[in-house]
């Protein structure tokens, strides 16, 4: 490669660090602020007087968070959420995209399949027969609301069906030559190859469900079902929206809402993401690059 | 016939779910020609006709809740396909790996935060005694309250996801620029070509094909303004320039239950949004030659 070496050109590709630092910065910001926040004196953070680093040092928000018995139930309530519905994600994706990956010739109904699998990725019925259905059907309130209306990843499934297209096929035919089943075939040849690529999107699932608020909000009425995000968006933003209250409401609320207890209550709810993203950026980059490869 | 009994076999539990959960509300959608009561069902519910859907034109609500959706939706589509080409550019001149990747992994992070916790932060941040008007007030400018403003409300929407958005969405853009020769930019260079006419000449006619095939397929997306983001920083005060389809229908189906309006505005976004994506999915096989399935 040819570089230029002018005075000019230095100039520019020192800039050029200049700006990338800065973008990169302002992308960690706002929750570099928000645990500054959660750090802080109660007093300062009321008074907007944190910006970068937290004003009067301490613990307290987290030592009084560990005696907040809804942040936990909450929070258990998410764990279970992602260990039931990751898993399930999981065992719909693969035995769904194996069949599928099928050539229409050998497996005469995938196409069949395949129309309906992406007829309901692309069509929905909207919000309200939705959530009658999951009405009807007596599930508000319990967990199989939260993970079995979203079982089938549909997107999901496609992306892992292409990447099994792309398994040679003289692997298959020697496996099929000793007289393995499709069972034997997807569990002990498919996935097995395939392990960066489940882990991808199922990464992707968990953090999904972990991220999801909307359904906890519409289909629990008891505030003790609900998952974290929905818990801390009742908490959070609910509250910020004090249009609808009158200037008394507001105060009162005021007093009860503590800035650096919900600041840290986000940064707990943040740290499974931070925790998992490592693994996320290994895979990711990989796996939507696998997806998008086109027969 | 006996091996391929194996195949439905584990096709089954997951149609199952999709019967349940997508095709049974699509029959249970026939409440938009209904004046659907509760107490009587879907099946025992009086035909109405289209009056659902001529009531939807009716009402002021809907003019504005269709502009609103689609204005946001088209602004945030041209920013979410403009930042991050800049971005790849800016990152793709980086020779450092380190800072490189330092950097990618920064700017990626926000795309897998929710909603919620990011509308929290940004709800304090432009609170009208948030940091940002601080920042204002030491450069002697007068305090606005953000969220309340018809004027800003939009445009906060669009920063904001950008914000969130545009680092992953350079992905696309990188892994398109791995794939050039460098000895493309080797003979621009001998050409005499400097850096930005390398951009010009090189870099931008790679990303061109990806460029085109993002903007085909974001045709299915100017209905989808982003329920989830709306719906956690606006209030009644901002209707007026940030209520959107999907907040709308939020509202009038299951805060004032009116299940037959609210089931007859999702269902026309549906179709809408269904004929759109198959318009962008047809252009996007012709053009760019792209199928997902």
């Amino acid at each position: 490669m040819v570089r230029a070496q002018t005075w000019q050109a230095k100039l520019g590709y020192g800039s050029l660090f200049v700006i990338l630092g800065i973008i990169s910065l302002l992308c960690l910001a706002p929750i570099w602020y928000t645990i500054a926040v959660s750090l802080s004196e109660k007093s300062a953070a009321a008074a907007n007087a944190v910006t970068l680093l937290p004003v009067g040092f301490n613990w307290s928000s987290y030592e009084k968070l560990l005696e907040d018995q809804k942040f936990f139930t909450a929070f258990g309530v998410s764990l279970q959420r992602v260990a039931l519905g990751g898993l399930l994600n999981f065992l719909m994706t693969v035995l769904m995209a194996y069949p599928l990956s099928r050539e229409a010739n050998k497996f005469r109904s995938r196409n069949v399949y395949m129309w309906i699998l992406v007829f309901t990725m692309l069509f929905s019925a909207g919000l309200i027969p939705w959530y009658m259905v999951i009405q009807k059907l007596h599930l508000l309130d319990t967990m199989w609301a939260l993970v079995l209306p979203g079982a089938v990843p549909v997107f999901n499934v496609i992306l892992l069906m292409n990447f099994f297209r792309g398994i040679p096929k003289d692997l298959e035919e020697a496996a099929a030559m000793d007289g393995a089943g499709h069972l034997y075939m997807l569990f002990k040849i498919f996935i097995p190859i395939s392990l960066p690529a489940l882990a991808t999107v199922t990464l992707f699932s968990i953090v999904g469900h972990w991220n999801s608020f909307f359904d906890g909000l519409i289909l629990m009425n008891h505030s003790n079902n609900y998952p974290l995000q929905t818990y801390i968006q009742q908490l959070v933003v609910q509250i910020n929206d004090m249009s609808r209250m009158n200037p008394d409401e507001i105060k009162q609320i005021m007093q009860i809402s503590s800035k650096t207890l919900n600041a840290a209550k986000i940064v707990i709810s943040m740290i499974p993401i931070l925790i998992v993203y490592p693994f996320l950026q290994r895979f990711f980059i990989h796996g939507i690059v696998l997806g998008s490869v086109k027969e | 016939m006996k091996k391929n009994m194996t195949l439905h076999l584990m096709l089954l539990p997951g149609m199952a779910i999709l019967f349940v959960f997508a095709i049974l509300p699509m029959l249970g959608a026939v409440i938009a020609f209904q004046d659907f009561n509760p107490a009587l069902g879907v099946t025992r519910s009086p035909w109405s006709g289209w009056a659902n859907f001529t009531f939807m034109f009716q009402i002021p609500d809907s003019k504005q809740v269709f502009t609103n959706t689609l204005v946001i939706a088209c602004m945030k589509i041209i920013s979410g396909l403009v930042v991050p080409l800049l971005f790849a550019l800016l990152l793709n001149e980086m020779r450092l790996a380190w800072f490189k990747k330092s950097v990618q992994t920064i700017v990626y992070l926000p795309h897998f935060l929710s909603w919620v916790i990011l509308s929290g932060i940004v709800l304090d941040l432009l609170s009208y005694d948030g940091i940002i008007n601080h920042i204002l007030s030491t450069f002697g400018l007068n305090p606005i309250m953000f969220m309340s403003n018809n004027h800003w409300f939009r445009w906060i929407l669009v920063f904001t996801d950008t914000w969130k958005e545009f680092g992953f969405n350079t992905i696309i853009y990188l892994a398109a620029l791995t794939g050039i020769n460098p000895s493309l930019y080797e003979a621009a260079a001998i050409d005499g070509a400097a850096r930005m006419k390398q951009i010009r000449h090189v870099t931008l006619p790679t990303l061109l094909p990806t460029i085109i095939l993002l903007a085909t397929l974001a045709i299915g997306n100017v209905l989808n303004a982003g329920f989830d983001q709306i719906f956690n920083l606006y209030n009644p005060l901002v209707y007026e320039s940030g209520d959107i389809i999907d907040t709308y229908v939020y509202r009038t189906g299951l805060i004032e239950q009116q299940y037959g309006l609210a089931t007859a505005i999702g269902l026309m976004k549906s179709v809408v949004s269904f004929l759109l994506i198959i318009v962008s999915y047809r252009l996007a096989y012709k053009f760019a030659n792209y199928r997902i399935f």
